[in-house]
């Protein structure tokens, strides 16, 4: 396996076009080696295009890309490249040991190494017992598992993962993050997709906003600069405290009997309890907390994005 | 290669669980057994030159050929119900998504199915004719002449449409699919009748109708050629009987078949690499 530096997909422009239908107007991205990455957008935005595009399923119409330092579609490099599409379905009259070994030969592994990878996967995804069933027997939820297993196999140098929890219960979307995990620490990177906020907060290093085919926002989850909100009940809520507040931040805003900031690190906290303190002002209440990644999304999107 | 080798093994795999396999085999076994009743209860000839036995001989030489010309159609049925949904199918579903995105050629995937499809119909063919003339041999001690020539042509009849139905799969839905792959059986049929009808009357302009529709859908002329080469010299001749071909399609539409189900192929490949997945 050749040793990996630099950009791990590089995107630059990338358009598809369907007929008159615009799935993808602009996609211009550069996702590292070892980063676990989130690609968030509302229906329709083009997402799973995209994901297509780079895996060489749909040709882009225009711009280009590289993925594992070769071009979309590259053989060799797909070799290196694990996949869970989003509505996963697989031929369900193979049991659950054969679809991982059909898929491990497509992917290049044989025999012994292929077998005991199949044995390791079926561990890691809880279907050790069922391995001998036919997928038809399976539920949706096994069958996504299967799925991740199938993703999973050849220990692949990037993985997409199209919603891969959208039909795990609690237990299995812990099982997800723990194999993102894995990849993680083994150097891979995982291109995630999924409309499970809360699970691309736990999980991805950073993310991408996409709205009607277009990248419009890029965050680091790992170290969000001026993402902390900071609210506060307090005495006195005169015009001179909200001037003075904003010397600690930005965004000052008093609704609802509190005043609300935005300030760039937890340092400032103590900062600003001291300052009213200083003046005097009583503190009933004084807290912060992180944005959440809903927020964000909504913030982005704009407040008129309609449900897809 | 071993990406076709792969695919070639999750298609059979496929075909087996899906009882593709056991219902052919089922289906071939009812026919058999309904076309040796029939033989059993025909007419032996003792005396060859007494009275009948010129048309107890012509019943026991056309009757093969009548088995063999009813396993043409049902080869050409499972040629084409064979592979009707296999891309289609997997296309719509998406179940294709995780198998194009590995390192293989979408020529591999399509090579991997139409060599088992092949295969599985050589076989059907096989087991059908075998128990056509094994029946034969067995009741009546009837040998049937030119058989490996008339198989192979009833091989390549459904190669073709084995390749035509695969390149649709890439392109249609499964019903519309097996609509067009039907609707270019009847055109060659109709083809056929025209061309024969054609040469029945004298009819020129029917004779090169029928002609040019055979070279658009060559799979009737291949047909026609298999029954052809199993008839007595004498019976073709004299034509009498309903297997006898008017106009007996030239040897050279073997050839126009092999080149016809290498294009089809090469277009099945063009569309499927340009295809969306």
């Amino acid at each position: 396996m050749p040793p990996m530096t630099g950009a791990v997909i590089q995107a630059r422009g990338l358009r598809k076009q369907f007929g008159s239908n615009l799935a993808v107007a602009d996609l211009s991205l550069d996702i590292s080696r070892g980063e676990v990455f989130g690609f968030l957008g509302p229906n329709g935005a083009g997402k799973t295009t995209s994901i297509k595009m780079l895996l060489g399923l749909v040709a882009p119409t225009g711009g280009s890309a590289t993925v594992l330092g070769a071009p979309i579609g590259d053989r060799p490099a797909r070799a290196r490249i694990g996949f869970l599409p989003e509505h996963f379905r697989f031929h369900d009259t193979l049991t659950g040991r054969e679809l991982l070994r059909i898929h491990g030969r497509l992917q290049g592994l044989r025999r012994a190494p292929l077998e005991r990878r199949i044995d390791t996967m079926l561990e890691k995804v809880n279907l050790h017992e069922a391995a001998d069933r036919p997928l038809r027997q399976f539920s949706k939820g096994m069958v996504q598992r299967a799925g991740l297993a199938q993703a999973l196999i050849a220990e692949p140098d990037l993985v997409f993962l199209d919603e891969p929890t959208s039909g795990l219960d609690p237990l299995g979307r812990r099982l997800v993050r723990e194999l993102i995990e894995e990849a993680r620490e083994r150097g891979a990177t995982v291109f995630l997709n999924s409309h499970l906020l809360g699970e691309v907060e736990a999980t991805c290093d950073r993310v991408v906003f996409v709205k009607n085919g277009r990248t419009v926002h890029e965050l680091s989850l790992t170290d969000a600069p001026a993402t902390l909100d900071v609210e506060m009940r307090v005495d006195r809520t005169d015009g001179a405290t909200l001037e003075g507040l904003a010397a600690f931040g930005q965004d000052v805003r008093f609704t609802g009997g509190v005043i609300r900031l935005r300030v760039e690190s937890d340092a400032v906290v103590p900062e600003i309890a001291r300052w009213l303190v200083g003046r005097g002002v009583g503190i009933y209440l004084l807290g912060s907390r992180r944005k959440s990644l809903e927020e964000w999304f909504i913030e982005v999107m704009g407040e008129d994005q309609r449900p897809g | 290669m071993s990406g076709i080798l792969t695919i070639a093994q999750l298609t059979w795999l496929e075909a087996r669980r899906r009882r593709i396999v056991l219902a052919a085999l089922l289906c071939g076994v009812a026919f058999l057994a309904v076309f040796a009743t029939a033989v059993y209860f025909m007419p032996t000839p003792r005396d060859p030159t007494g009275a009948g036995a010129l048309a107890t001989r012509l019943q026991l030489q056309t009757m093969p050929i009548a088995g063999l010309y009813a396993v043409n159609f049902l080869a050409v049925a499972f040629a084409v119900m064979l592979p009707v949904d296999s891309l289609s199918g997997e296309i719509s579903s998406g179940i294709i998504q995780t198998i194009a995105s590995k390192p293989i050629r979408r020529l591999d995937i399509l090579l991997g199915k139409w060599i088992v499809f092949w295969f599985m119909l050589a076989a059907y063919i096989l087991f059908m004719a075998l128990g056509i003339v094994g029946t034969m041999w067995l009741l009546k001690g009837f040998v049937q002449q030119n058989l490996l020539p008339a198989l192979g042509l009833m091989q390549l009849e459904a190669s073709v449409f084995l390749s035509i139905t695969l390149a649709g799969g890439v392109r249609f839905s499964t019903v519309t699919n097996g609509i067009v792959a039907f609707a270019f059986y009847a055109l060659a049929f109709v083809g056929g009748w025209i061309e024969q009808i054609g040469v029945f009357v004298g009819n020129a302009a029917s004779r090169y109708i029928g002609t040019a529709i055979s070279l658009v859908s060559p799979t009737d002329a291949l047909g026609r050629l298999a029954m052809h080469v199993l008839q007595p010299p004498v019976i073709s001749q004299v034509q009498v009987s309903p297997f006898s071909a008017g106009a007996v399609p030239t040897p050279a539409m073997v050839w126009w078949s092999v080149a016809y189900i290498v294009a089809a192929l090469a277009l099945a490949t063009r569309w499927l690499q340009r295809r969306p997945l």
